[in-house]
């Protein structure tokens, strides 16, 4: 009993963090119509790039409550640079080009920088998997029994942050002008820039927060794993993104679920079943739930008109 | 002229890869490719010079060796490690005046951690480079293709770090310089038992890698005969960062100590979250383990684990430390076993290369079967007769920063 | 459309055998051709991989180019049929037909391996194909890179197809023979499918799949059956792959190899057969001419290694590229000889 109730805070603490990287999945989907397979190799850029912050800030400074702000601040920022780059540059133009362009053009910028970041050469890291420093040292924040449950501050945290970001999230596509422009230009962008929506400045604006939200959760899988190394994206983005399919890709809310079920179901396929299957699970969940509901859980799947 | 281009790059492509296809034998190590595609034009192949893998190339003022070795993809740094320490051994040579007067100088081509294209890099080195020798891979996957082509092609092959048995039975033309996975797995067995008295292990392998299976077979087969009970076989994959379901699953079984036959870069994070999770039992592993990285991955939670290996880079031999030194020099940063094997492997064919008559390959490939008692800075290296290194592996224990030398099983 | 060779413009030839001439025909030739070949080991691997992406290129562009659907995990057919046909071929090895030379009977073995490969791949076309095919497009796109994976997860944990080490021992039997008759055959297909009004419904299905559903296309079962085609042949590509590389396993049939079959089609052109031919030989061959310009040059070991290494990276900036500059590709949807006469300058003959 203890074993399940560990095995589903640990599930649900990495279905956060999946996610959060499934909501910019999912929001670029909704405004763009595009599956961005860079994304998860923008999610290892901003940890890179948080990885230095904490390099250059010290041992002392990184372990403050400010030095970790400024690092996620930094790394959010940064990606939201990087995002709003590829968008402008590599996306705007094949706007109105078939989806399959686009699709190709984000899989070789996911390859670009992937394989790119394994190279040794000026800043660029290395292949070699690097240690991100400790910048909040593990304790147990709950334990329940002779340490049958435990529940650790940094799972804590990364809940913490993961639902205040989601909240917030949120709050801006719901309450607020511009997420009515988000939520306009992905009903039918033509129209909304019809009705006056400057739809090039939504659509670059999503595209920032999602990476910035990607770096985030890449910053708490570097605190929870230790490990950093460039090809720490491609999967965490294919799992993210079979994840928002799940729950119903362009569906916000949907994207959650799906990332919380994702995690959960990884979790325990490795806890009770064989670890080595798990990546066939979680596509395997994939496939099981497109046949059942083609939307995915939460999907609309829209008639299309001609 | 837009679309000239493309059309143009394709006829061209083709018709490089026309004249490609010509075995020239290659006198000097330029490549001679270039002189063909003048030469010739057109797509038609014409009756190529039959390939002779035995005679000696031309006789000029260099000595090629060929070296195939993953450089990108998921085994890039055990790659480059590899490279390095090649590139080291036959510089040291060349600086010691070469071979019989004349240099050596290596051609690197990439496998990507691929069969496919490891047995396309030996083909391309054997056929068109005419290379002596080939050195490589690390992964036993790769080396098995290519000890394939060069039995065939009669062209000898030391792999400095591929440990299955299976690769030097392909054919006597094939050596290796390190131990084999049997023995390797042994020795863990025999630490595990004999100095820890550790009475019930757990195993953690890495599924994705022929080496951590391979280990994991050998360990759970000799621990049992010696009298050990295996409680538990969890599995991960190589690129994982989260194994606390697996771990949380073994400590459940409460074993004295765990087998983790994997490499630096997932083995530093498991015990890492191996002691988060409450799991203060030793971890044991195998010369995977070995890289400076491993420290810092697993900081202090990977202190006071034990792994076997070649070597120790602390050994105060000064042969070692000057290899190690002159390491950092040129690479920056401490040598992992697997350049050190490297290091070796180019040194034992360098020595075969001055002992030989000639460079054919049946002469080298004798030179080569007679090393024995090669000092080598991974172990004195000496080949039985199934051309695997009969050599000692040692026990080291993590410490902070470096690992101590704990005791030597030899085989 | 109307540039394919009708079989009906062949008089002199007996009905019954203008279908199967053409293979006939270039049975002579692909076995001289590889004997003549037989001298250069490098050139007959560097071929017979050539041959192997030609296949995939051009089963794929039956999918992504004529039927314009987004198929992505061309890889994880790849992977089914060489281990089926490598099993096959493993279990077989030892055997040969009496009264047959036993080159003959090896061919004969393979034969039968490829067909096996390629029927088990086909069926898992249809197991992947049907549900999702029914699905918007872009799920196609994940359901097949997940199908993919699911192979690998399979392939690793399964003793008896070698697990992570691999399956060696395959008899190395596929000559150059066996896989330029299996580049004719894909080609052959390709091009009869393209011309005909079984292509032409595809073609509809890529242009407005509403507007052919509407004018009576069974869109879901033809997107099925080009999706079974289009598997059948990568799982023969596979089958060869095992029969001529000492060992195969898991690491040679990754999302990584499926995007290289991708670019290949879209640098070629979706919907041109000659377009995936002349991407994948130019594909194949480029690493090797990199290789050879680089240590021609005198630039010993690092420049030409810093070039594989940077290979991928370039890789992905050039699809990048690519896809902004010249979407079409190389050729379009058109075939090499519509598109050559207009790039070759013209020789006007009187009023135009």
């Amino acid at each position: 009993m203890a074993q399940l109730l560990q095995h589903l805070i640990n599930g649900l603490a990495s279905g956060t963090i999946y996610a959060l990287v499934a909501l910019g999945y999912t929001m670029v989907y909704g405004v763009l119509k595009l599956i961005n397979f860079a994304h998860g190799d923008v999610m290892m850029v901003g940890v890179y790039m948080g990885y230095a912050t904490a390099f250059a800030l010290g041992r002392q400074a990184q372990k403050s409550f400010l030095g970790v702000v400024v690092i996620f601040l930094v790394a959010m920022a940064g990606c939201a640079l990087l995002g709003f780059l590829i968008e402008r540059f590599a996306y705007r133009p094949l706007r109105e080009k078939p989806r399959l362009t686009a699709l190709i053009t984000a899989i070789g910028i996911s390859f670009a920088l992937s394989y790119g970041f394994q190279l040794d050469i000026g800043f660029l890291p290395g292949a070699a998997p690097r240690a991100f420093p400790e910048v909040i040292t593990p304790s147990e924040w709950l334990v329940i029994g002779d340490r049958d449950v435990v529940v650790w501050n940094w799972q804590v945290m990364s809940l913490l942050i993961a639902v205040g970001l989601m909240v917030g999230l949120q709050w801006l596509v719901f309450k607020t002008r511009f997420g009515r422009a988000m939520r306009a230009v992905s009903y039918d962008h033509r129209v909304a820039a019809l009705m006056g929506i400057p739809t090039d400045r939504v659509i670059a604006v999503t595209f920032m927060i999602g990476s910035a939200l990607a770096a985030g959760a890449g910053l708490l899988y570097a605190i929870k794993d230790t490990s950093v190394s460039p090809l720490m994206g491609l999967y965490v983005g294919l799992k993210a993104f079979v994840a928002a399919v799940i729950g119903g890709i362009g569906h916000v809310p949907g994207a959650v679920v799906g990332a919380l079920l994702l995690g959960l179901v990884e979790e325990f396929v490795v806890g009770y079943a064989a670890s080595t299957w798990r990546d066939a699970v979680a596509f395997g969940i994939l496939i099981v739930v497109l046949l059942v509901k083609p939307g995915g859980l939460f999907g609309r799947v829209a008639a299309e008109k001609v | 002229m837009r679309r000239f281009v493309p059309m143009l790059l394709a006829t061209l492509a083709m018709m490089v890869a026309g004249c490609e296809k010509k075995t020239q034998p290659a006198s000097t190590d330029t490549d001679t490719s270039k002189q063909a595609a003048q030469g010739q034009g057109g797509t038609a192949p014409a009756t190529p010079p039959a390939a002779t893998p035995t005679s000696p190339p031309a006789a000029a003022d260099t000595i090629l060796l060929g070296v195939a070795t993953a450089l990108t993809g998921g085994q890039a740094t055990f790659g480059i490690s590899t490279r390095n320490g090649i590139e080291l051994a036959i510089k040291e040579a060349n600086e010691a005046g070469g071979v019989k007067g004349k240099k050596l100088t290596t051609r690197v081509y990439d496998t990507q951690g691929k069969p496919e294209e490891a047995a396309q890099a030996v083909t391309r080195l054997i056929n068109q480079d005419k290379v002596v020798m080939i050195l490589g891979d690390v992964a036993s996957s790769n080396s098995l293709a290519m000890a394939e082509k060069a039995q065939a092609a009669g062209v000898p092959m030391i792999t400095p770090s591929s440990t299955n048995p299976a690769v030097t039975e392909k054919g006597d033309f094939i050596f290796r310089v390190c131990f084999i996975d049997p023995f390797q797995g042994f020795v863990m067995a025999k630490f595990a038992r004999e100095n820890l008295k550790a009475n019930n292990v757990a195993v953690l392998q890495d599924n994705k890698s022929a080496y951590s299976i391979g280990l994991t077979d050998v360990f759970t087969r000799k621990f049992t005969e010696m009298g050990g009970k295996i409680t538990a076989v969890e599995s991960y994959s190589q690129g994982d960062t989260d194994y606390r379901a697996q771990l949380t699953a073994i400590k459940k079984t409460q074993p004295e100590a765990i087998y983790v036959p994997g490499y630096y870069s997932e083995v530093g994070v498991i015990a890492r979250q191996a002691r988060e999770l409450g799991l203060k039992v030793p971890l044991l592993g195998g010369d995977g383990w070995d890289s400076e990285k491993l420290y810092e991955l697993g900081g202090s939670a990977i202190q006071g684990s034990y792994f076997s290996n070649h070597y120790s880079p602390d050994n105060p031999d000064p042969r070692i430390q000057k290899f190690v030194s002159d390491y950092k020099a040129a690479y920056g940063g401490v040598p992992d076993a697997l350049a050190a094997l490297a290091y070796d492997a180019a040194k034992v064919a360098v020595e075969a290369l001055k002992n030989a008559p000639d460079t054919s390959g049946p002469a080298l490939k004798a030179a080569i079967a007679q090393t024995k008692n090669f000092p080598g800075v991974a172990g004195a290296v000496t080949l039985d007769d199934k051309r695997n290194a009969v050599k000692p592996a040692v026990v080291l224990k993590v410490g902070d920063g470096k690992s101590d030398y704990v005791t030597t099983v030899t085989p | 459309m109307e540039s394919s060779s009708a079989p009906s413009a062949m008089p002199g030839v007996p009905p019954v055998l203008r279908g199967i001439l053409p293979v006939l025909l270039v049975l002579p030739v692909l076995a001289l051709f590889a004997w003549s070949m037989e001298q250069s080991p490098f050139a007959t691997y560097l071929l017979s991989i050539m041959g192997v992406n030609v296949i995939l290129a051009v089963s794929l562009n039956i999918v992504n180019g004529m039927t314009g659907q987004f198929s992505i995990g061309h890889a994880g057919f790849m992977a089914v049929g060489a281990y089926v046909a490598g099993v096959l071929g493993l279990a077989l090895k030892e055997i040969a037909i009496s009264g047959l030379p036993v080159a003959m009977s090896d061919q004969i073995f393979l034969f039968v391996a490829l067909l096996a490969g390629g029927v088990v791949a086909a069926a898992c076309g249809f197991l992947v194909g049907l549900p999702s095919l029914r699905l918007r497009g872009d799920y196609l796109a994940i359901v097949t890179l997940g199908f993919g994976e699911i192979i690998r997860v399979v392939v690793q944990n399964t003793e008896a197809f070698g697990r992570s080490l691999g399956l060696s021992g395959i008899p190395q039997t596929a000559g150059l023979g066996m896989v330029g008759f299996w580049v004719f055959l894909v080609v052959l297909v390709a091009r009869r499918i393209a011309g005909s009004s079984h292509g032409r419904s595809l073609w509809a299905i890529r242009e407005d799949e509403v507007a052919a559903e509407a004018m009576g296309v069974d869109t879901t079962g033809y997107k099925v059956r080009s999706f079974v085609i289009s598997a059948f042949f990568a799982g023969v590509a596979g089958g060869l792959f095992a029969h001529f590389v000492p060992i195969i396993n898991p690491g040679s049939f990754t999302f990584v190899k499926s995007m290289e079959i991708v670019v290949m089609v879209v640098l070629g052109g979706l919907g041109s057969t000659t377009g995936a031919i002349v991407a994948a030989v130019f594909l194949t061959l480029l690493p090797e001419m990199l290789r050879s310009a680089f240590t021609s040059m005198g630039a010993e070991g690092s420049l030409a290694q810093k070039v594989d290494q940077i290979r991928m990276p370039v890789y992905g900036l050039l699809l990048v590229a690519l896809m902004l500059l010249r979407p079409q590709g190389l050729f379009g949807m058109r075939e090499i000889w519509e598109v050559l006469p207009r790039w070759l300058p013209r020789r006007r003959k009187g009023i135009q």
